[in-house]
């Protein structure tokens, strides 16, 4: 809502009346006119079939140890240079990718779920369920989150991953840490939305016709809503992403060997004034992660707002 | 006169002002205070009044939009207050509200037809897709718009329009009573015009009953069968509207009616000054809420609440030395 600028009343474009309309369709319409946004998602997808694809191209055993060409910068054989213990970087990119990238994903999917829930709930409800929501809120944002990350992990790692093996295990539990986090923020951002919207003239008009509450909520006020969710969603991506690095980094993340792309960043900065190279290739494709997901945020948002005129 | 359609008595309600550290209510704002009224089947009531007099309040309150704090309000001779689950769904069908802003009244992420089409959904009026859209074709027809129009946005159209939006909406469930909540005030005078002879053409059609909401006295004289003027809260007096208009015996009325713009400035009159501001509805004066500006005021209008009493022919005045 905020920020957005209200369209011109007037736009006679012959979309409007073609024969076949579906919302998804011009929606999609949309958002490829959003050129930052479909250049972004391009990229994205490229950094997504590379590290699903890459490995059965780029057949460089990402554990091989070659001291012979120990931080070598990159050359023919190497794209991306190698670390102290000689591995090839380009081969932990692409396998480490596939974590880093499901980490975030997943990850803000959880705290938009939770988040967006918790805050609608908060937001619909005048009495004590709100404020307890919002106690509960304010709880999890004032809680130091290093112990708890800590407390959580000891608690749960052996019996998740008993359940869905080492690998799955840690995933799942790492995404639910994560997430369960990072809700707080969205859920404040969807309340704060839902206290304005629900006064609303037209979400009264809903009333006055006789729509359920769960009518309201669900074609009313959450799609006038959902902007910024969006766009702290995006944001939530990087976040998760470099926290899964931390966790590494401290040992309750995946195991070291598994060279995911915040691993290799906190692995290089030992190094960072004689190999750069390390440094500078896993933080690029986090970067460009993170810029595109944004990106592609913006795109969504403008293309879902029917106000713009694209 | 026959049985009415809607039946107000002594409807009240009180927003509760909340502080202190245990958030208890401090203080109440007497948004409505005892307001009585009946429609007929068929009629137009114009409730008047300055902004913030407890007008828009009545309307809400008459659809359960807000919950009055008591009072009593029939429709058809159904106690609407009491209602719950189904039956207040189904009422929804019998009584709708065009707003007074269509720019806020009007879901910025739905299409006009969906808009319109919502209102058929929730009461199951349209058995598939394509019956909705007939419908909705039909409705916008109806409001002299056009049916291709229903895959745009609210957005892609001027105030009028929009309100032509809004009253399709309000028509799509075939309601008997629809509560118009200063309909044109948002708009221009051209086109208030417009959106007023659409109401009465529509009223004409569809027999529809009116609680016609507005401060601008001469659209509501246009319009309406019978006049409510509303001060803080109370009906202060109730006339058909020519009776109204030609012989006011309120002394707010009187006042009320001085300030209404002439489009002729060769025409002389007295204009009737009223001293002061619109007291506090916290805490709204003793007796005759107008007695502060009154004025005519004696010693008995501090201290007693003048009832609404007849005069003469279905005209209703609440004054202790008029009427």
């Amino acid at each position: 809502m905020a920020g957005s600028t209200p369209a011109s009343p007037t736009v006679d474009a012959g979309a409007a009346s073609a024969a076949r309309y579906s919302p998804g369709l011009e929606a999609w319409r949309r958002f490829r006119k959003h050129k930052l946004a479909v250049v972004s998602a391009g990229i994205l997808l490229v950094m997504i079939l590379a590290i699903l694809l890459g490995p059965f191209f780029w057949r460089v055993p990402i554990n091989e140890i070659d001291f012979s060409a120990r931080l070598a910068g990159p050359s023919w054989k190497h794209p991306f240079g190698t670390d102290d213990l000689g591995q090839d970087i380009l081969a932990r990119m692409l396998y480490g990718g596939r974590i880093s990238l499901a980490v975030g994903l997943a990850a803000m999917l959880v705290a938009i779920v939770v988040g967006t829930i918790i805050g609608a709930i908060a937001g619909m409800s005048r009495g004590w369920l709100g404020m307890a929501l919002m106690w509960l809120t304010d709880l999890f944002l004032s809680l130091p989150q290093l112990p708890l990350l800590l407390l959580v992990i000891y608690l749960f790692r052996d019996s998740l991953k008993a359940v869905f093996g080492p690998e799955g295990g840690v995933f799942i539990l790492i995404v639910l840490v994560i997430g369960g986090l990072r809700w707080m923020p969205v859920a404040r951002l969807v309340r704060a939305q839902f206290l304005s919207l629900r006064e609303k003239e037209f979400v009264e008009a809903a009333r006055a016709l006789g729509a359920s509450r769960r009518r309201q909520v669900v074609r009313h006020i959450l799609p006038n809503a959902l902007g910024p969710v969006i766009i702290a969603g995006t944001i939530d991506v990087a976040a998760a992403i470099l926290a899964e690095s931390t966790l590494s980094f401290l040992g309750l993340g995946f195991p070291p060997d598994i060279p995911t792309w915040g691993r290799l960043l906190f692995d290089s900065k030992d190094y960072l004034d004689i190999a750069a190279h390390w440094a500078l290739f896993p933080g690029m494709a986090i970067f460009l992660a993170v810029v595109t997901i944004n990106f592609i945020g913006d795109g969504l948002r403008d293309a879902l707002d029917a106000r713009r005129v694209l | 006169m026959n049985e009415p359609l809607l039946r107000v008595k002594d409807l009240k309600k009180y927003f509760g002002l909340k502080g202190g550290i245990l958030a208890r209510e401090v203080e109440r704002v007497h948004a409505v205070d005892g307001v009585s009224f009946d429609i007929a089947p068929g009629e137009t009531l114009g409730l008047v009044g300055e902004s913030g007099c407890g007008k828009s309040t009545t309307g809400r309150c008459v659809l359960r939009l807000i919950e009055p704090t008591s009072g009593e309000v029939a429709f058809e001779g159904k106690d609407v207050i009491a209602m719950q689950g189904e039956d207040l769904r189904n009422l929804r069908r019998d009584m709708q509200i065009v707003f007074q802003d269509p720019f806020a009244s009007l879901n910025p992420r739905m299409t006009v037809g969906a808009i319109i089409g919502e209102a058929l959904i929730i009461h199951k009026l349209a058995n598939n897709k394509s019956e909705i859209e007939d419908r909705v074709a039909a409705l916008l027809q109806k409001v002299g718009l056009k049916s291709e129009q229903m895959r745009r946005y609210p957005h892609e159209f001027s105030g009028g329009q929009r309100q032509r939006i809004v009253i399709a909406r309000a028509l799509a469930v075939e309601p008997k009573l629809i509560v118009c909540d200063e309909p044109v005030s948002a708009l221009d005078v051209s086109i208030q015009a417009q959106v007023i002879n659409l109401l009465e053409d529509l009223q004409q059609e569809l027999n529809l009953t009116f609680l016609f909401i507005a401060h601008d006295l001469s659209v509501v004289e246009h319009i309406s069968d019978r006049v409510a003027v509303m001060y803080l809260g109370r009906i202060v007096e109730i006339a058909p509207s020519r009776d109204l208009y030609v012989n006011p015996l309120h002394p707010y009325t009187e006042a009320l009616l001085s300030a209404v713009p002439i489009p002729d400035p060769t025409v002389k009159r007295k204009r009737i000054m009223l001293q002061g501001d619109v007291p506090n509805p916290i805490n709204p004066p003793s007796g005759c809420h107008f007695h502060t500006r009154c004025p005519i005021k004696q010693d008995v209008c501090m201290r007693e609440v003048p009832k609404l009493k007849p005069t003469k022919d279905g005209h209703f005045v609440a004054c202790h030395l008029r009427g």
